[in-house]
């Protein structure tokens, strides 16, 4: 057994003060991940993992980031190869840029915008903003190889995640695209994966069992490598 | 897109308790053992109100979200009693995801704005009693229906909307409990009225309810109680012997409520699922 597992390998929940972070710490447990909550760069630096969570507006979202120092330790412990884990606004931070409120800079680890759903052309459709609920995310034609070797492996391409959001990704690299979930008429993309770094617009921690299934088998891509950096 | 059918569970003190019109509280048992019952089952969220929302009894609701988020991963929303954004932080705190704001939205509309701006939109839930007068309009109530606000039901739901609500849990006091169904002409004015989502809440009394709210009444989500409260008790019989206080005689008689057909989450989905309407895991055929 080396180390790492007898400690617990250390996850960092990127605490910004946007939404509950609580429920990725319990997810995290959950799949036997020791999970802390902090908003101290050096902390993040020296996890084995980190996960960027977040609810709310892109613009007070990057502002907190910069108040709390973070911007830096961020990109630095991408650019580390350790595993990084976005989600829903995280995942939208890691951009270059958000047409919300005017134009707003993200964090532009990933090239490509935020923007949001445009109205319903077909009347008749039922296109509420913000897409809160229960929707579908399909592995796109041609990528199941990419998908088996994903977080996503073990969920059934089609299950039903849960998403609160206005905005959605649009990754200039197309083959960052690992899922994608059609809202009203708009096809949108759902998860990216590159590298060490995996985002979802969706909430794993609040799907339910096959959510749980993600994170689990990120955890084993982080114990993975948090024993062969030892 | 599939449509929310949300597991709504009024809570007094630490018990789940069910009225009548809002009024009239049974207790019906733990909320824990109801979440956790509900989760299996596959439910797509839980709404909490905290029904008394006395100062006194805050920090046992607090336990019972804790315990709940916990366990259970699927979104949690909290309502009741939520007066400032300090208690909208706290119950945050205790691992809810969302907060309802009633009372607290008709006294100051710029809290919803406010807590829009700090948590983001989706994390405002406004909270609607919807009266029906004698002319046929709607009025909204506050205070569990007894305190008349003298505003109009579509055109609050409209600024609230404007204010950054993100969703709208809308309750006909009228129906609530009653298992009469839901007022359907209420939920299609108010989900027609604005583009953000619409929770009916009140009155279903079986899943033929839920599905006339979704198709005629448009709702986007379906907030329910007694039905699935009921179906619990029935295939648990007397698993709840370790309530103590409140009104227990109704529990303690094995009863259900006539007015109400049990039926569980899964019954629920299957039946949506048979007439047209999708859901978690179920894909309707056209």
């Amino acid at each position: 057994m080396s180390a790492g597992e007898r400690e617990g390998t250390r996850v960092a929940v990127i605490d910004y003060e946007m939404g509950n972070l609580f429920s990725v710490r319990h997810a995290c447990r959950h799949v036997g991940l020791n999970a802390f909550m902090t908003s101290n760069g050096k902390d993040i630096l020296r996890a084995d993992a980190a996960i960027l969570p977040g609810v709310g507006a892109f613009g007070k979202a990057m502002g907190n980031l910069v108040c709390l120092d973070m911007v830096s330790p961020i990109k630095e412990f991408i650019a580390s190869g350790k595993p990084f884990m976005g989600i829903c606004l995280g995942m939208q931070l890691l951009f270059s840029e958000s047409e919300e409120f005017g134009v707003t800079s993200g964090l532009n680890v990933v090239e490509g915008r935020i923007v949001k759903f445009p109205p319903a052309t077909d009347p008749c459709m039922r296109v509420k903003v913000p897409h809160i609920g229960w929707s579908r995310v399909s592995c796109p034609r041609e990528k199941a190889d990419f998908w088996k070797r994903s977080p996503l492996s073990r969920v059934p391409s089609g299950a039903h995640m849960y998403f609160v959001h206005s905005f959605y990704p649009i990754p200039e690299d197309k083959e960052i695209i690992l899922s994608f979930t059609t809202y009203g008429e708009t096809a949108f993309c759902s998860c990216v994966m590159k590298d060490n770094l995996f985002a979802t617009q969706f909430h794993p921690e609040k799907s339910a069992a096959l959510g749980l299934q993600i994170y689990s088998q990120w955890g084993s891509l982080v114990r993975g490598m948090a024993a062969r950096n030892e | 897109m599939s449509v929310r059918i949300i597991a709504r569970l009024d809570i007094k003190g630490s018990n789940l308790v069910k009225g009548i019109h809002l009024e009239g509280l049974r207790v019906l048992g733990k909320p824990e053992q109801f979440a956790r019952k509900y989760y299996a089952d596959g439910a797509d969220e839980l709404l909490y109100m905290d029904v008394v929302a006395s100062l006194y009894e805050r920090n046992s609701l607090h336990d019972v979200i804790a315990r709940t988020a916990e366990e259970n991963f699927i979104p949690l929303t909290v309502g009741g009693g939520i007066r400032s954004i300090e208690d909208i932080t706290s119950v945050l705190r205790a691992g809810a995801d969302k907060v309802s704001l009633n009372t607290a939205a008709v006294k100051n509309p710029a809290i919803i704005k406010e807590a829009a701006e700090s948590f983001g939109s989706s994390t405002v839930v406004v909270a609607i009693e919807a009266i029906r007068q004698e002319d046929g309009t709607y009025l909204n109530y506050t205070d569990n229906g007894r305190d008349f606000t003298g505003v109009e039901v579509r055109e609050w739901a409209q600024c609230v909307e404007d204010l950054g609500a993100g969703e709208i849990v809308l309750t006909s006091v009228d129906r609530e409990g009653t298992g009469q169904g839901f007022d359907i002409e209420l939920t299609r004015l108010v989900s027609d009225a604005v583009a953000i989502p619409v929770i009916a809440h009140g009155g279903a009394g079986n899943p033929g309810h839920i599905l006339e709210a979704i198709e005629e009444g448009r709702a986007d989500a379906v907030a329910i109680a007694s039905v699935v409260h009921y179906d619990f008790i029935k295939k648990s019989g007397s698993g709840h012997k370790d309530v103590a206080d409140g009104n227990t005689e109704f529990l303690k008689s094995g009863k259900t409520f006539s007015m109400v057909q049990p039926a569980g989450f899964g019954e629920i989905g299957d039946y949506l699922a048979d007439n047209g309407i999708s859901g978690r895991g179920r894909i309707a055929t056209e």
